[in-house]
């Protein structure tokens, strides 16, 4: 059941984005960068996490899920450290997703050679 | 007359080569490819749990695998396909995010490594990182402040 909730909650965020690719001037990253803020602003107003509750991956894996555990960390540090936690959980929590995409697109670009576009 | 038959013509031809995007074909393709991403992560996600982790950490494993997959599939130039087919699907789980790091850094190797690689890397992930930490951070004070207000 796990599975299936994951798959059609993941899916729908992707294709609500597609409508904005589509219908919209809006870029891939621009996209992305809007994903990441909304996923943070719903955390912020308890939104998301009862999503992520009920989609599991389905929520956390999209970008949305990003923002969301931006957020998360974000409260989390100001609970415990107070004001210096404002600068402190943001990065906390995200810090496995920015590390490995660095760390593995770094060695990526060791290894490969770049590719023609066909 | 003859300037306005050409105007004619012109506009024409850019509405012929302009690409037709089918929307509900795009969106049930993006539903789909997100979908099956969404259901790999969900299989991980629930692997860590019966191995006994705890939800953060299960959640840290989910991305660090699917990333490290999107990094693979980039590498082997499978990524790009996906993202052809799927669209949106491919582009906004966190896959797409590690797409969007490896695939300047392999692009732009040539350029050396700190103004090639090491800039171009976070061509996509730069604008992304800096979006998200100043949106939490300006919720982070927002909540700071109504925690002393007492509203919180």
């Amino acid at each position: 059941m796990d599975y299936i909730n994951a798959f059609w909650v993941g899916g729908l965020i992707c294709a609500l984005a597609q409508i904005l690719l589509d219908r919209t001037k809006l870029m891939p990253g621009r996209v992305m960068v809007l994903l990441v803020c909304t996923g943070a602003v719903l955390g912020a107003l308890r939104i998301y996490q009862p999503l992520q509750d009920y989609a599991g991956a389905g929520a956390s894996v999209p970008l949305a899920g990003f923002g969301n555990l931006l957020w998360k960390g974000v409260k989390e540090a100001v609970d415990k450290e107070g004001f210096i936690g404002i600068f402190l959980g943001g990065f906390k929590a995200s810090a496995v997703g920015i590390s490995a995409a660095l760390v593995f697109g770094y060695l990526a670009s060791l290894i490969c050679e770049p590719k023609m576009k066909k | 007359m003859d300037r306005k038959k050409q105007q004619e013509a012109y506009e024409n031809y850019v509405k012929k080569k302009t690409p037709v995007h089918n929307l509900p074909v795009n969106m049930a393709k993006a539903f789909i490819t997100g979908g099956i991403i969404c259901a790999a992560g969900q299989s991980i996600l629930n692997y860590c749990e019966k191995m006994g982790l705890n939800k953060d950490i299960s959640g840290g494993w989910t991305s660090m695998i699917l990333i490290l997959a999107s990094v693979i599939l980039t590498a082997l130039n499978i990524y790009p396909r996906i993202a052809k087919w799927g669209g949106a699907g491919a582009l906004v789980p966190i896959t797409g995010f590690a797409n969007s790091v490896a695939a300047p850094a392999i692009e732009f190797q040539k350029e050396g490594q700190v103004m090639g690689i090491g800039c171009k890397i976070f061509t996509i992930a730069g604008p992304v990182i800096l979006y998200g930490v100043f949106t939490s951070w300006v919720l982070g004070f927002l909540y700071w402040i109504g925690k002393i207000a007492g509203i919180f």
